[in-house]
């Protein structure tokens, strides 16, 4: 029985979906285009060398890497407290974490409009204890809380499923051989859960760093980001050549993050959000 | 004791920070001045303004055609593919793989712009075609993933079985493969769709002539600032997937209960 013929309407539609269109990609970053002449050139990447560029690129590896940050510190210790509730509570509370990734995207980025606001609703708490109103909307801290809102449930179940699958009774033996709670956990508990911080890391690193929505709307296009960039050149400046060029050096920081963390994930674990 | 507290406040203060924004969007969909600072009174204006406005139906209308279709194409093209995937010899199964893996791992926004650029390529206008046909190729792998664990699981012997007591292959297809896969196409056909009617970055980079759905419509508003017709909007989408998630889980846990009563 074998019934290979059925991937091939499959395989063409990703031959011409998938792996052409990546292709183009490779083809414009590569190319420029003068007239009627094409000629290979290595001009677009040098220019993303220039100063403004890496500027882009050093601030949006620096968001997405604090935000991942914040993310970790708050997670983690919320994982763990997840993880030791009764179980009773474990699923409701599970449910209540996953469900507001069910409202659009979008939408949970707008939510927070109507909150930073200049005469929104935290500015107005603030005026009505006496206090000064603050700029809270498009600056950089509005779009690393727009990350860590939109990104911290990536965070937190993977090392919850990681730390709700260690044995119990590693965790009683070192208790047993005479270790206090924070030996316990800096020698036995955080090791155990590296794998499920680590898929963490990438789960909110990887569309921190990609994002181009968040910027815009939290940060009111003040703040350029790579998926910034990307979009501008696609359709506001019509360079496709740099604007595929800069994809291709976002994929390269992809795959460069994958490999880190793949490194230290061989076994699979963590991660099941489906 | 007090650590039981501690921890507490510490969830509840999550629980806040993850649903403030949500709850302050729901009120404020209520409120009848257009400013957020202040409360002027409770109204449904901007709801019956939200399905009055010819725009956000037409994006409503689009969002849902191409879920569903989207939806449906990719789950007859994965589910096949994944049979065959099944069949392949070990060398063009990871090939294969890894190209369905490649649309999952890329960012979003570079997937997007590739199918962009072979629509401008192939110079197809960029519409209701391309934003169809960009769907559903980022819809099929998530159903190949989630069928191909089920087709490996299949007891060949029972379809072998089927054929022995006298089933043409496509009666024992229906009869004993298609109910054990079923659960997975099940699975890829509504992760499909939520994927569909979620997306924003791919829809946005091939879309065109005057086609946009719920998320594209979104952004550009919220560009704009706050309007109430948006807080209407999603307090709407929320409590319809709050629904809908209510309905499939009381469903699946009465179909678990006759499947017990069966055994």
């Amino acid at each position: 029985m074998r019934k290979t013929w059925l991937a091939y309407p499959y395989t063409l539609w990703m031959l011409l979906f998938t792996v052409i269109p990546m292709g183009l990609l490779i083809y414009f970053s590569f190319t420029t285009n003068s007239g009627t002449n094409t000629a290979l050139t290595w001009t677009h990447f040098q220019r993303f060398f220039e100063p403004i560029y890496l500027k882009v690129l050093l601030r949006s590896i620096t968001l997405a890497a604090i935000s991942t940050v914040i993310c970790l510190l708050i997670g983690y210790p919320a994982a763990m407290i997840l993880n030791g509730s009764s179980l009773k509570y474990k699923n409701t509370m599970i449910t209540l974490l996953v469900l507001p990734m069910w409202m659009n995207f979008l939408l949970r980025t707008y939510a927070w409009l109507t909150l930073l606001e200049r005469k929104g609703i935290i500015n107005s708490l603030l005026v009505a204890i006496g206090l000064n109103r603050l700029d809270l909307l498009y600056n950089e801290f509005a779009v690393i809380l727009g990350m860590v809102y939109n990104f911290i449930p990536f965070m937190i179940l993977p090392i919850y499923s990681v730390l709700n699958k260690i044995d119990r009774s590693l965790i009683e033996a070192a208790e047993d051989l005479g270790a206090n709670p924070v030996i316990t956990f800096i020698k036995v508990i955080f090791p155990l859960s590296l794998p499920g911080v680590l898929s963490g890391i990438t789960m909110v690193f990887m569309p921190a760093v990609t994002t181009f929505v968040i910027s815009r709307l939290l940060g009111g296009g003040q703040i350029t980001l790579i998926g910034d960039l990307i979009e501008q050149q696609f359709l506001l400046v019509g360079d496709w050549n740099f604007g595929s060029a800069i994809s291709l050096v976002m994929i390269v920081i992809i795959l460069i993050t994958m490999g880190f963390t793949s490194k230290y994930e061989r076994e699979q674990t963590g991660g099941g959000l489906w | 004791m007090v650590t039981r507290i501690l921890k507490r406040c510490y969830i509840a203060l999550l629980f806040i920070f993850l649903y403030a924004p949500i709850i302050v969007l729901a009120i404020f969909s209520f409120n009848s001045s257009r400013s957020r600072g202040t409360w002027d009174g409770f109204t449904l204006k901007w709801y019956y303004e939200m399905f009055q406005d010819r725009q956000i139906m037409a994006a409503l209308y689009y969002s849902l055609i191409i879920g569903v279709t989207s939806a449906l194409v990719a789950t007859i093209i994965g589910t096949m593919a994944a049979f065959g995937i099944h069949n392949m010899k070990p060398f063009s199964k990871t090939t294969v793989m890894n190209i369905t893996y490649l649309p999952v791992l890329n960012p979003d926004i570079v997937t997007g712009i590739s199918f962009m650029l072979l629509f401008i390529f192939l110079k197809i206008r960029l519409g209701f075609l391309t934003l169809l046909l960009s769907h559903i190729t980022f819809n099929i792998p998530y159903v190949i993933l989630s069928v191909l664990p089920k087709i490996k699981q299949l007891d060949k012997s029972m379809y072998e079985a089927a054929l022995d007591l006298g089933a043409t292959p496509f009666y024992a297809f229906r009869k004993v493969i298609l109910p054990e896969i079923m659960p997975g196409v099940i699975t890829g056909l509504l992760l499909a769709f939520t994927l569909s009617f979620d997306d924003f970055v791919i829809s946005f980079f091939n879309t065109g002539s005057g086609v946009s759905n719920l998320s594209i419509l979104i952004y550009s508003m919220a560009r704009r600032g706050i309007n109430p017709k948006i807080n209407a909007l999603s307090t709407f989408m929320f409590i319809s997937v709050l629904t809908l998630l209510i309905v499939v889980n009381i469903l699946m846990s009465k179909q678990q209960k006759t499947k017990e009563e069966k055994i």
